[in-house]
């Protein structure tokens, strides 16, 4: 008996819609986020991330009635990203039925955020998102930063040190992704998982690079990830979320099955 | 009409929970409320929690919720206590330095890692464990009970708490999960029925015992 290693999709929506596009067999509306949501929840997905890319504020009321919708129809735990600033954000987004919110952007901005949302809320709904990219040379030894802004900006914070930050200010788990691999199908950057599944004591997701069901396999064996969270190769219907607990199962990895 | 009180004291998100109740049948009407007379009134009350144990325990005791729990059960009326209201039950919890609860049933809260001095929670192959323990996990019944009714043994339910419950009277334990050691993640007392899981996001075998639990007399 054993804690299970999850498996997480991401929608990403733009004023209540799925961007990207879902292809399922027999779905009505591909960019309707409710009925995606509850057929990976039928699939067996453990957990739904859903990142709001919404940039007007008009639109972002209409993320909170996706939410709710959501939360309405779905009973698996949901976290919901994108554009969380204040706690009156986190307020909002958990009302209407969010089990977490993730802060990226907001936590660099003001580190301090993540300790009054973790002491106002708790720590088992505040998820930090990071984005970091390598930075070190071939050579040396390896290090990574934090970017803001879809990888374009750079901050100058050391990606362990400001995990171990957002840690110690009240993160309760660690969203991580590579820049590097991003889209790019090749795999997650399983060092720089390894290095931040080794520097905190929380949960950590790993993201960014999954083209196939073995770099979910790598991610928890050798990035030492405590969850996986892809969009592409299940939204395209390249691989089902069934096959790729069974394929993740076969390896040796606790699944819910 | 079957009517479930959610008792509100201003501590996380309550909607979850009376969504899943309410997508269980139309006669279902949940009812998410502080106010004594409505709790009592209604047929059965989820004890839901979530946050840290001082700010639930301050406005349990602000808002009168200590009395309206054993007023309910000693009526006999079904109770399901949720994650943190499964904790505040106990006598004490170890979480922000120590914390007086409600002590309607034996035991204390003890925070993962905490044997060890060091805050460090290990495996039995000596791996360190993340604290929280968050994610779907074992649930090994231990007790016949009508909350059980179609749920197999060793279902997973979704967990996410750094804290557990330890009970001193183990005829309590309606199940136990592992995690590092083994723990009670559910306890049973008459009509009281308290998990550390969250029935509300555990999909299938969550929404069974919510179902169960909208169809149970409190008899064991």
């Amino acid at each position: 008996m054993a804690l299970a290693k999850r498996i997480i999709p991401c929608l990403d929506c733009d004023k209540g819609r799925v961007v990207k596009g879902v292809k399922f067999e027999d779905i009505r509306d591909a960019g309707d986020p409710v009925e995606i949501s509850r057929r990976y929840s039928d699939a067996g997905a453990d957990e739904i991330t859903f990142l709001d890319i919404t940039a007007s504020s008009e639109g972002r009321e209409t993320t909170v009635q996706t939410v709710e919708a959501i939360a309405g129809q779905v009973f698996i735990p949901l976290t919901v990203g994108g554009g969380i600033r204040t706690l009156e954000d986190i307020r909002t987004m958990l009302n209407a039925g969010a089990d977490k919110v993730s802060i990226n952007t907001a936590a660099v901005v003001n580190p301090e955020f993540v300790r009054e949302a973790a002491a106002r809320f708790g720590s088992q709904c505040i998820v930090v998102a990071v984005d970091a990219k390598k930075v070190s040379e071939a050579g040396e030894p390896d290090r990574w930063e934090i970017f803001t802004h879809g990888g374009r900006k750079p901050t100058g914070l050391d990606a362990i040190e400001w995990v171990k930050r957002m840690v110690s200010y009240g993160a309760g788990e660690i969203l991580l992704t590579s820049m590097d691999r991003d889209g790019t199908k090749i795999g997650f950057d399983l060092a720089l998982n390894r290095a931040v599944s080794d520097a905190v004591d929380v949960p950590v997701i790993a993201s960014g690079g999954v083209g196939e069901l073995q770099h979910l396999v790598d991610g928890v064996l050798e990035g030492g990830a405590d969850a996986v969270l892809a969009a592409s190769i299940f939204h395209f219907g390249e691989y089902t979320i069934p096959q790729a607990k069974q394929y993740m199962a076969e390896h040796g990895i606790e699944m819910r099955l | 009409m079957n009517n479930v009180a959610v008792i509100d004291y201003g501590m996380g998100n309550l909607h979850s929970v009376s969504k899943a109740m309410e997508s269980l049948g139309d006669d279902v009407r949940v009812e998410i409320t502080s106010d004594a007379s409505r709790i009592l009134a209604a047929d059965r009350i989820i004890f839901p929690g979530v946050g840290a144990i001082r700010d639930c325990m301050a406005e349990i005791r602000r808002l009168g919720v200590d009395a309206i729990v054993s007023q309910a059960l000693a009526a006999s009326k079904p109770v399901l206590a949720i994650c943190v209201g499964m904790q505040a039950l106990m006598e004490s919890s170890e979480e922000n330095g120590h914390v007086e609860c409600l002590g309607l049933l034996p035991g204390t809260v003890k925070r993962f890692g905490g044997e060890t001095g060091n805050g460090v929670l290990l495996d039995v192959d000596g791996k360190r464990l993340k604290v929280p323990h968050m994610g779907w996990n074992q649930v090994q019944q231990r007790q016949a009970h009508p909350l059980w009714q179609g749920i197999e043994d060793n279902s997973r339910f979704y967990f996410v708490h750094s804290y557990f419950v330890a009970p001193t009277d183990a005829s309590l334990c309606a199940a136990t999960t592992d995690y590092g050691h083994t723990f009670a993640s559910a306890l049973s007392k008459g009509s009281l029925f308290a998990v550390q899981f969250h029935p509300e996001k555990s999909q299938h075998s969550g929404l069974q015992l919510l179902r169960n639990f909208l169809a149970w007399d409190g008899r064991a």
